[in-house]
This record gives structure tokens, sequence and C-alpha cells, in this order.
């Protein structure tokens, strides 16, 4: 062995290209895989593409890094399913470019946060967390309220989407913008909307002002549709070709809170 | 071991020493920011706003000690060793200038970006497209200048040192190129989207999370390792057959580890099983190149009784065997069941940032700084001492307390009362962390205090001397 190294050791170019072999090997095993087998998404029905104002709200928990304290991937055990519900499906987060598992919880898991507190709920707690929960220790997002949402360049953004993957329409991406401040008003025409993301799209204030779309208003619309796309009356995980771990929970369809 | 060549003007100091200073400065600003979002978690109205808010300042920290702070370092201790083990000045002046000018650069436009909410959403690959193409750019001239280096040596051995500097700045590249793909909205726009998502994205991102603690902070550091502490010791390295096989198995082993981050989510699970494998077997390469560095001073170990800048490479040796036990521990499934999501895991890291990066970084820039301005030595053996001291017990504050906070929250969050209910709030399970974080903030302020006291050591070796005489020959 010491002989044949000797060569690695006399020659940089030979050396370089060994390490990078060497290094690359796991690699391929492990994500190439991943693109190929059809079973790393499961067939589910309900998901769609997120709503103009849902993809603003997304792009502001991402710039706020609310992912550095609140994951949102349920693990397959039991007191996870009993405290945050169903158990993250990979087609969930199959629109979010990137992903928003996270790796910590300073804040509680938000997979299965939507439908779970009223907007009113969320308006003051984002405003000022310890109003609501004495115990938290999240910032205050209190300038969310008082500023609109950047909407200028959200055609664009489904756009690159699309080029990604993401199923959006080219009636989606032209009337992104409109379909936006629709969704955030309580008086908007939703019927655009609803005619192109579907009859389960909330369009209302979120953050019940009446005059503008903040960045709070998207941001409560992304929340409110987190984990409830899919319909689970429909998904069976018994026909998941996935294997559950040990220990984890077989089939569990109904979330607690 | 190659020896040090009479003389040593020969060499490309000018350009160490912009890194040293540099890795100085970044280091505190690093572990500043850490040091106020520990007080942040602690009294939450310290969040004094938008562009200090603890998401917004979190990469700023993360980024700022291992990229702006490690990354420094291992520019300056990586150009000071191939230097000094091909016998050979840098290949190339002009373009080692601007691998400096191009990093700082690269982390005011990341930092500034983070403040300002620009950021791709992923830990520890935050920066934008934009600052991850110009980190390319200057990555290329990276390796240019050390591989060039390495390519007119005039030793006909590539010293293991140098094995361990290549493979880090080959794989970063591989790592950051393929996560970093990402689509810009406009060109004239910050916001990009990556090219992954979801499960794909999960798994990529790992891969690359994972390795960039395995090559960036593990093989890079070891590169430090396999050269200081032989310098130092003045003893040559233990084992040279241990040192190939440290060298092929870590960097083969370690990028499979990734998907240990990801147990029970949707990721396949052949994928997990295959990371906690993978895992697992990393303890042994990790302790055979523990084993190589501190038996290194085999013979030698009265050094280690009145030298503290050995006592920091052997202790930063101590901290990493521990870290690199505890790591695949917790990649076990059934472990990670517990840990993951907690503070245990942060308790894990920083046992590994502190005690094994930071440490031996502190004992290369002891060793270099006094070479690098001729001095005969640091101004104070005694503060080298005490910073040492204050230091660990710095780490041994955070780490202790962090375990404590995970496991307390990693049972909390599993416990049932007698009538098969979760007993305890998700927001009580926040509150019982209180008294943790006081003991976190009070350990980062103390290694802070430590590495203050190490940058008025350096200070006064570098500026002191002007009026005295003790300057080398």
């Amino acid at each position: 062995m010491l002989k044949h190294h000797d060569k690695l050791e006399r020659n940089s170019i030979i050396l370089v290209i060994a390490t990078a072999i060497v290094v690359s090997i796991g690699g391929i095993v492990e994500i190439l895989p991943l693109f190929r087998i059809e079973t790393t998404i499961e067939k589910v029905e309900g998901m769609r593409p997120y709503t103009p104002l849902e993809l603003a709200g997304q792009n502001i928990y991402i710039r706020e890094g609310c992912y550095l304290c609140h994951s949102q991937q349920i693990r397959a055990l039991r007191d996870e399913v009993e405290r945050y519900g169903h158990y993250s499906l990979a087609a969930e987060s199959m629109y979010d470019h990137p992903f928003q598992w996270g790796s910590e919880r300073q804040g509680p898991d938000l997979s299965r946060v939507g439908g779970k507190y009223s907007d009113e709920w969320h308006t003051a707690h984002l405003t000022d967390p310890r109003s609501v929960v004495p115990e938290s220790i999240m910032p205050s997002y209190a300038f969310m309220k008082d500023r609109a949402v950047d909407l200028h360049d959200i055609s664009d953004h489904l756009r690159t989407l699309k080029t990604l993957g993401v199923p959006y329409t080219d009636d989606m991406i032209a009337h992104a913008y409109d379909d936006a401040i629709n969704q955030g008003r309580n008086d908007g025409d939703t019927s655009g909307l609803t005619a192109r993301y579907g009859n389960k799209v909330f369009a209302r204030s979120f953050d019940g002002q009446p005059n503008m779309v903040s960045e709070m208003n998207a941001l409560i619309a992304y929340l409110q549709r987190l984990g409830n796309m899919v319909d689970f009356t429909k998904y069976n995980p018994d026909l998941d070709p996935r294997n559950l771990p040990d220990g984890a929970v077989k089939a569990k369809g109904e979330a607690k809170p | 071991m190659t020896t040090t060549p009479a003389n040593t003007n020969g060499y490309n100091d000018e350009v160490v020493k912009l890194f040293t200073v540099a890795s100085l400065f970044w280091g505190v600003v690093g572990m500043l920011a850490g040091l106020w979002l520990a007080l942040e978690l602690t009294w939450p109205a310290l969040n004094l706003g938008e562009y200090l808010n603890f998401g917004r300042l979190r990469p700023v920290h993360t980024s700022g000690v291992i990229f702006a702070f490690g990354g420094n370092v291992l520019f300056a201790t990586s150009y000071y060793v191939v230097q000094r083990t091909c016998q050979v000045r840098l290949w190339n002046d002009a373009l080692a200038k601007f691998t400096f000018w191009g990093y700082q650069l690269f982390i005011v436009l990341a930092a500034s970006g983070y403040l300002m909410g620009i950021t791709e959403g992923k830990e520890y690959a935050e920066p934008e497209w934009y600052s991850k193409l110009w980190l390319t750019i200057v990555w290329v001239a990276y390796l240019a200048t050390f591989l060039g280096t390495v390519i007119i040596r005039r030793e006909p051995h590539i010293y293991v040192a140098n094995w361990f500097f290549l493979s880090f700045i080959i794989t970063i590249a591989v790592l950051h190129i393929t996560n970093g793909l990402s689509l810009p909205v406009s060109l004239f726009g910050t916001k990009s989207y990556s090219l992954f998502a979801g499960v794909q994205s999960a798994m990529i991102q790992w891969w690359y999370g994972h390795n960039a603690v395995g090559f960036f902070l593990t093989a890079g550091f070891l590169g430090i390792m396999y050269y200081f502490i032989p310098k130092q010791a003045n003893r040559p390295v233990y084992s040279y057959r241990l040192s190939i096989l440290h060298f092929w198995s870590l960097i083969f082993i370690y990028i499979w580890a990734g998907p240990h981050h990801l147990h029970y989510t949707a990721l396949p699970d052949w994928a997990q099983t295959l990371g906690m494998t993978f895992s697992i077997m990393l303890w042994m390469p990790s302790w055979g190149g523990m084993i190589n560095g501190i038996m290194t001073l085999s013979g030698a170990w009265h050094k280690l009784r009145d030298d503290p800048i050995l006592q920091f490479m052997i202790v930063a040796l101590a901290f990493y065997g521990m870290s690199t036990f505890e790591g695949p521990l917790m990649s076990i499934k059934e472990v990670n069941a517990l840990s993951h999501y907690t503070n245990w895991t942060i308790g894990h890291v920083h046992s590994g940032a502190l005690g094994w990066v930071a440490f031996i970084s502190f004992g290369a820039l002891y060793h270099m700084v006094p070479k690098l301005w001729k001095r005969d030595g640091m101004y104070s053996v005694k503060l080298i001492s005490l910073h040492l001291w204050v230091s660990t017990i710095g780490i041994v504050l955070y780490i202790t307390s962090m375990w404590a906070a995970g496991i307390t929250q990693g049972l909390m969050w599993r416990s049932y009362d007698k009538l098969g209910f979760l007993q305890y709030s998700f927001s009580e399970s926040v509150q019982a962390m209180h008294p943790f974080y006081i003991i976190r903030a009070l350990g980062g302020a103390l290694y802070l205090a430590g590495a203050l006291i190490m940058i008025y050591n350096m200070w006064k070796t570098i500026k002191g001397c002007s009026n005295c005489n003790c300057q080398k020959a």
C-alpha cells in the first residue's frame, strides 16, 4: 500500500483526481436515486402550488429566518403525530424551493399550523408574541403590519418557479398580481383565483386591515395554508410503498391539535 | 516533516498576515453575534427590531464564525503551511492577494445581506446567488494558488497536511456549487429560487451541510493539526501509515453521513439508514486521526506541562475525540429521535466548534504570529494560559447546559401522563429552557472574553515590540 501511495504523494494532479473520485461516491449513491425512484414522493390528492399571496408569504418566512427556530417536518414518532398531526409526507414540500423542514425547535413545528389558530390570533401573535403566549421567546414582527407586501415582480417569481418545474400555468403567471391582491382582501373578486387554484383557497384580509395587503397579511395567508392541502381521507399509508421506520406510527389519518 | 529553510524571507508571509488579522476581527464579530443571540433567546426583549431579530442575526453568527473566522484561519494556515512544506514561495502573489480581498468582499456581501433579509434560506448556505457566484470565483483562485504552489514545490513528496488542505478546497467547491444551484428571479434582483425542492433539496442541503462540517471544519483543520502540532512539539507525526489510512477513510466515509440530519422524516428510509451506518463508521477514522495527533507527543509529554500553545492543540484534539464520539452516537436513529430538534444538537456543534475548531486555530495562531512578525515569542505566555482556562470553562458551561437543556426538551416533548395524554405543552418546554440559556450565555461570554485576551496579547506582540528590542535577528 505504502509503495503505491508514493505515486499519489509525488503527483499532485493524480492526488487531486483520486480525492475528487473518493469524495464523489457517497453523494452520487445517496442523491441521484432520489430523482429517479418514483417512490420518493407519494401520490396524493390536494397538493397545488402556492397562490401568489402565499408564495409572497413564504418568501417573508424565509427572509425573516423563521425556519431557524421552527421546523416543518413532523417525524413518524408517536408523540410528534399526537402533538402536531399526521407525519409529514414528501409530497407536502414538493413545491418548496428550497425545503423548509428546519433543524431546530426553539418554537413548535409549523407543518400543520394552517387552520389551527384564527387570523386574529396570528395577527396578535406576530405583533406581540407574549400577548398571547406568555412563555414565548419569539421576536416581535409588528413592522410587517405597516408595510405593503412587495408584489411588483410576483409574476416573475411564478415564471421562475415554472422553469424549475412547479406547475404554474401561463394564466396563473399573467394574473399573479391581481390574484394576490384579491386573495388578501375581504371584498376581492376571487372568481379568477378559485378558477385557477381551486375552491380550497382562503381569500380574506388575513390581518384585518381593509385598505392594504400587508406583509403580515401575506405571511398569515401562507401559515393558514400550511399542512392542510393534502386530502388525508384519500391517502392510505398502507399503500405507501415506503416502509415506515421501527417504532413509527403505522396509520394515523386524523390530526389532533 | 520538513524543516524550515534558513531563508524564510523567500515566503509570501504578507498575505498570511492579512488573513491572520482578518480572522481575529471576524472571530470577534461572529462570537459577539453569537452571544447576542444567546441573550435574545434568554430575554426576547433584546430582539431590537427588524435588523437585529434572531432570524436575521443567526446566519451572521454561523457564517461569521465558520466561514469568516474559520475560513480566514484556513487561508492563513494553508498558505503558511504550503510554502514551508513545499519549500517554495506562493505560486502567484497577485492571485493570493486577490483571494484575500475577494474573500473579505464575499463575507461583507453575505453578512450585510442577512441583516437585510437577503437569504436563500438554507442553513450555512444562506448567501444569495450573486454572493455565491462571487465566492465561486474566489474559490477557484484559491485552488489555483494552493495547487499551483504544490505543483512547483521543491520537495519530492507532498506533505500530509497539504492532502487535507487540498481535499478541503476541492470538496467545498463541489458542495458549494451543487447545493448553490439556483435560478435568479431577475439579474437585477437579489432573490433566487433553489433548483431543488422538497425532499431532494433537503438531502442535497444536508449532504452539503454535514460536509461543510466534514471538510471545512474537519479536513481543513486536520491539515492545521498535521503541521502545527509536530512543529510546536518538535516531534515527527506519530504514524505515517495511520496518516494515509486516516486521510482516505475520513474523506470517503464523511460524504455519506448527511442523511443523519433527516431521520424519521419524509426522506426514504434507505437513505436514512445509509447515513446512519456511515456516521457510525466515521467514528474510527476520526479517532485514528486524534490518536495520530496526540501520540505525536510520544516521548515529549513533558512539553505539555509548560507550553500553553501545545495545551491548546491537545485540548482541541480531546474535544475532537469527544465530539466525534458524540456525533456517531447522535446519528443512531433511536438516539436521534430524542436529540433531534433539541438544544443537544447545539451543544454538540459547539463542543466541536469551540473545543476543536477554534482551539486548534488559537494554537496555530499563537504559533504563527511571533514567526510572521519576527518576534521571539508571544508577548505573554501567562495570558495564553489565562485564555486557555477562561475559554475551557466557557466551553464546559456551554456544552453541559445545552446537553441538559436538550435532553430536558426531548423528554418533555415525549412524556405522557397517567391517562395517556401528552404531559407538557410546547410552551412549557420553552419555559424550562430559561435557566439553561442563562448558563449558556455566561459560557459564551467567557469564551468571547478569552478571545479578547488573545487579541490583546497578539496586539502587544505585534505592536508592542516596536519600541523594545525583541526583534529577531
